[in-house]
């Protein structure tokens, strides 16, 4: 239960930090560490390197830029929940966040750290897919970005090189008035999720759906939108009967069994969690629900 | 591997300075280099939350913190709690008073999970609900849980019952809460 030996880095700029990436293989990379360190302390992971990236200068903070929220990797998932910035701009973010872990994990645990381990249950990469996030990611090499999307390759594999770093996730903001919702079911009352949903809804004002995303997480490896759905309510009246829809559509979608479940009960999940996620969605954009 | 940092941080308000491997968490440097040993180590993968400290004012698993990253922060461990001439804190004294432990291991990350609510709320009420879930990262095999909650509440919510709440439950209250 303790973990292999490793050589500890610290820089502080981000040019030692992309240096150090470049010079070393067999790196990992220490935000919050409240995924990593679990995996060093099992011995399920073993770097040789292992880079401390939450000393670097201008990695965190949060700012709206136009109509987008910048999000740097290294903020604090705590310091995201409790932020008037983010609760305005997005306030579904404020929501999920409030089901990662528990306070003492989300006081050291990272937005970008999140993202970047790609647990299959995170809600955070649930928020990412549906907000349709991108993300920035450094090396030496230079900068890139890619939409959330590309960024999962497997159970906690991203597209991610061994020598770049996430540095920034940016959320294009939805529209004043949208609706949001957010629903998962968890083992106990808190901690990982096996199934969760998230929801976007835009209306009109004839009162059909402008826009409408909907992701679920926890199926597979990495979450899905629910397109099928998308698609039924775009530019109708989300009624009751079109919300079942698609939850139905969510049920669809393909999911493994693992501890957490079987597959029927995953689907199951993925159909009742759409549904509420939506609902909630919806009534907050008529005007129905103030937090 | 023996590569060794020199580290200097605060515990308990007096500055500590040590050479650590990188690979030493915090638990282990509070306890065997310290000999803080009031913080306790249960899963060592996060889980149970039995090493809860707070680092820089905020609840941290210290299984969970690697010393290093420490270095330059403020520590407080369950040591700290309890003011200098052994008077409990009020969230001690209720824990003790509603039989909210019994073999203690959970408890000093309870306390400090506790510690961290009551100074987040500055004198909010909290539900039964609401409290569960803000300690639902600490578990406990003893008590079932009800007398934590039975305790907490009574201290958290001791200023809605006095005419002129005060953001803090008075020091002077204590035993009274």
């Amino acid at each position: 239960m303790k973990p292999a030996p490793f050589s500890y880095h610290a820089p502080t700029t981000r040019a030692d930090l992309l240096a150090l990436l470049a010079a070393h293989d067999d790196c990992r990379l220490l935000a919050g560490g409240q995924s990593l360190v679990p995996l060093l302390n099992l011995r399920l992971a073993g770097p040789a390197h292992l880079i401390d990236i939450t000393r670097v200068a201008g990695l965190d903070g949060i700012a709206r830029d136009g109509e987008v929220l910048r999000i740097g990797a290294t903020t604090r998932q705590r310091r995201a929940e409790r932020s008037p910035l983010v609760r305005a701009a997005f306030p579904l973010l404020s929501d999920a966040l409030a089901h990662v872990g528990h306070v003492a994990t989300r006081n050291r645990g990272t937005i970008g750290g999140s993202l970047a381990h790609m647990d299959p249950t995170a809600e955070l990469s649930v928020v990412a897919l549906v907000a349709d996030a991108t993300l920035t990611i450094e090396s030496a090499r230079g900068a890139r970005t890619i939409p959330f999307v590309a960024l999962p390759t497997g159970p906690l594999a991203t597209a991610i090189a061994p020598d770049e770093v996430l540095t920034r996730i940016d959320l294009p903001l939805w529209p004043e008035g949208h609706g949001w919702g957010f629903a998962e079911v968890t083992r106990r009352g808190e901690g990982f999720a096996v199934v969760s949903a998230a929801a976007l809804v835009a209306l009109a004002p004839d009162g059909t759906c402008a826009r409408a995303a909907l992701a679920v997480g926890g199926l597979v490896a990495a979450p899905a939108r629910v397109g099928e759905a998308e698609a039924l309510l775009a530019r109708r009246v989300p009624r009751d009967d079109r919300i079942a829809a698609a939850g139905e559509a969510a049920a669809r979608l393909p999911a493994e069994s693992d501890l957490y479940g079987p597959e029927a009960y995953k689907r199951h999940l993925a159909r009742v969690l759409t549904v509420r996620a939506l609902r909630q969605a919806v009534d907050r954009a008529r005007g129905g629900v103030r937090d | 591997m023996t590569e060794r940092r020199s580290m200097r941080l605060t515990v308990n308000g007096a500055v500590r300075t040590a050479q650590v491997e990188p690979r030493l968490n915090l638990a282990d440097l509070l306890r065997h280099e310290f000999g803080l040993t009031g913080t306790h180590v249960g899963c060592e993968h996060g889980v149970c939350g039995a090493c809860t400290v707070l680092l820089d004012g905020a609840t941290a698993r210290s299984c969970l913190t690697f010393a290093v990253q420490a270095d330059g922060c403020a520590v407080t461990t369950i040591e700290g709690v309890a003011d200098p001439d052994g008077a409990l804190h009020p969230i001690q004294a209720a824990l003790a008073r509603h039989h909210g432990l019994q073999c203690g291991y959970c408890t000093p990350g309870i306390v400090m999970t506790l510690l961290e609510l009551q100074h987040d709320l500055d004198g909010a009420p909290i539900d039964e609900p609401a409290l569960r879930r803000a300690f639902a990262g600490n578990l406990c095999r003893c008590t079932g849980y009800q007398g934590i909650v039975d305790a907490a509440l009574s201290v958290l919510n001791a200023g809605a019952a006095e005419p002129c709440p005060s953001p803090r439950p008075d020091p002077a209250g204590k035993g009274h809460a």
